[in-house]
């Protein structure tokens, strides 16, 4: 049987009562059901709806730019008033946390929750990595509710901090303050800096410190204390942590202490001034400074 | 069936294609071609899509080595480089990604899935330490994290001999490397990852604005060293109070 002759053969299928296609294979033939009603006319339908979505919105690249469409859409127009949107509703409460000297925002419960809530937004999205969702931090990146402050506890230093980073290079006005690496760079022999390990353990009174050799409390006078302070407690204009507060950045344990003093430097926190709007800066501020150990 | 005398046999046109299969793989691609030439060549004439910006430049050697091990280890296949003109996007992540910011991309990032967090705009974001840490182990800094570690980044040192081939490859296709720049690309390679080399300063007036590394005296360099280059410079290239919105608006 020749092609022709399959096509054309049409009939009626006498176990369903539909016409045949008359497309006929080894016997087997195409029943030509008709298509649902509901199916043709939505289709129909689409076809009108694409029609007008091409009127409407932009649709059709042309030679020199694609048509505009009625409305005059554009993602990019469309993103910023968005924005506009939202900032508007938020304009309430922020424009209160603009104004409002940021001393007084605590004092003031409505106030309060507000930078609080904003910023703890941004705190989640910006800060969380490297100290935690609680703001609990990790071994090198300080915890923020603790009353232990590396760079000082007030909220001028928070903002200062937050706003320049820490070790920053990109930011000129960044928190500044390096501790050498004296065992790397060869400023002590890896005996030295074992003794002095052994003289902080001993001055901070940490359970299991050995007996230090007495060079090692000439080392820290010598070398340390600059920084550190004679008494070991810190001093936050360098950045420089309290030995003696039990708290340990990098871990308490000898191995831990004497890779800092043999690496030396210290933690790096990128600048948020120009990444972050002021306001928000100033809500993160209040947030870091409520949390617990503000000063 | 009532209308069952309606369907007449197969004729004309549809009885061409359909017993003729060369017709119908004719038709397909003339559908196919027609599709393309809508959706594909305004591409290369739209304003929007071809707009120039300025600060986009090429990476450097470092850099293109670690967006090298950034497609080898398959990074795209859970983190886009795309933030879309959304609202929610624009909030989180910050300005929405431009063409011109991924046109030295070859292959581009934008990706299609995102498993972890869009990273268009992670440059400057996190410190080089916390890189360091996340890659090697990422539930130590980010507890509910689903990433894997990749700490062996950091034990594999950088093979950087055929960089200078690629750059070369990549100008072909439009990236304006120049010849200094290919001549020098495996001294900057190793001069960008120290934060104190000699080299630089040079690096930094080859690649404007490269970010140099935070270790002094670095004697070896790893994938880890150039896959943070890479993500340290994510986004940052355009200085967006500078950047007018409306200037390229199709």
């Amino acid at each position: 049987m020749s092609i022709d002759q399959q096509v054309n053969k049409v009939r009626i299928d006498p176990l369903s009562g539909v016409p045949t296609t008359g497309h006929e294979w080894d016997g087997i033939e195409e029943l030509n059901t008709p298509l649902p009603r509901w199916w043709v006319w939505t289709f129909a339908a689409t076809v009108v709806w694409s029609i007008a979505y091409c009127i409407v919105y932009p649709a059709w690249p042309l030679l020199h730019g694609a048509t505009e469409g009625l409305l005059g859409w554009h993602s990019r127009t469309a993103v910023v008033q968005d924005i506009a949107a939202l900032q508007e509703t938020r304009a309430p409460i922020l424009e209160k946390i603009k104004n409002a000297p940021i001393d007084t925002i605590e004092k003031n419960p409505e106030l309060l929750l507000a930078a609080r809530t904003v910023g703890r937004v941004a705190f989640l999205n910006n800060c969380a990595a490297c100290h935690g969702a609680g703001a609990q931090g990790a071994k090198g990146y300080p915890n923020l509710n603790d009353d232990d402050w590396l760079w000082g506890g007030k909220l001028s230093d928070i903002r200062t901090t937050i706003e320049h980073g820490v070790r920053w290079d990109a930011d000129k006005d960044t928190r500044s303050g390096t501790m050498p690496a004296f065992g790397r760079d060869g400023l002590l022999t890896p005996q030295q800096v074992s003794e002095v390990a052994d003289w902080v353990r001993t001055m901070a009174d940490l359970p299991d410190a050995l007996a230090p050799e007495p060079a090692g409390e000439k080392l820290y006078n010598d070398n340390c204390a600059v920084c550190h302070g004679a008494d070991g407690k810190g001093n936050q204009s360098v950045g420089a942590p309290n030995l003696f507060d039990a708290i340990w950045l990098y871990g308490s344990d000898k191995g831990a202490i004497v890779n800092r003093i043999m690496q030396g430097g210290g933690g790096v926190m990128p600048a948020w001034k120009g990444r972050l709007d002021d306001t928000t800066i100033k809500a993160l501020t209040v947030y870091a400074h409520s949390l617990g150990g503000g000063q | 069936m009532s209308n069952a005398t309606h369907h007449a046999p197969p004729s004309g046109l549809q009885k061409l294609i359909e017993t003729n299969s060369m017709m119908l793989v004719l038709g397909i691609l003339l559908m196919v071609s027609v599709g393309g030439l809508v959706e594909i060549v305004p591409l290369f004439y739209l304003k929007n899509t071809i707009e120039k910006v300025d600060g986009v430049r090429p990476y450097t050697p470092l850099e293109l080595a670690g967006f090298n091990i950034y497609v080898r280890e398959g990074c795209y296949t859970c983190h886009s480089q795309m933030i879309r003109p959304l609202r929610d996007e624009v909030e989180r992540y910050g300005h929405y990604s431009l063409a011109a910011e991924s046109m030295y991309d070859h292959p581009f990032q934008w990706g299609s899935k995102r498993n972890g967090p869009d990273l268009a705009r992670v440059g400057g974001k996190y410190s080089n330490d916390w890189q360091r840490d996340h890659l090697r182990d990422p539930r130590s800094v980010v507890p509910s994290s689903i990433m894997p570690g990749y700490p062996f980044l950091s034990k594999t040192l950088l093979n950087g001999e055929h960089l200078a081939e690629q750059m070369r490859v990549l100008r072909i296709v439009g990236v304006p490397y120049s010849d200094d720049q290919i001549d020098n690309a495996v001294a900057d390679l190793a001069a960008q990852a120290s934060s104190d080399d000699a080299g630089g300063p040079d690096v930094q007036k080859r690649y404007p604005n490269a970010v140099l590394g935070d270790v002094a005296g670095k004697t070896s360099v790893t994938e880890e060293d150039a896959l943070i280059a890479y993500l340290q410079h994510l986004g940052v290239s355009v200085d967006f109070k500078l950047y007018d919105d409306k200037a390229n608006i199709r």
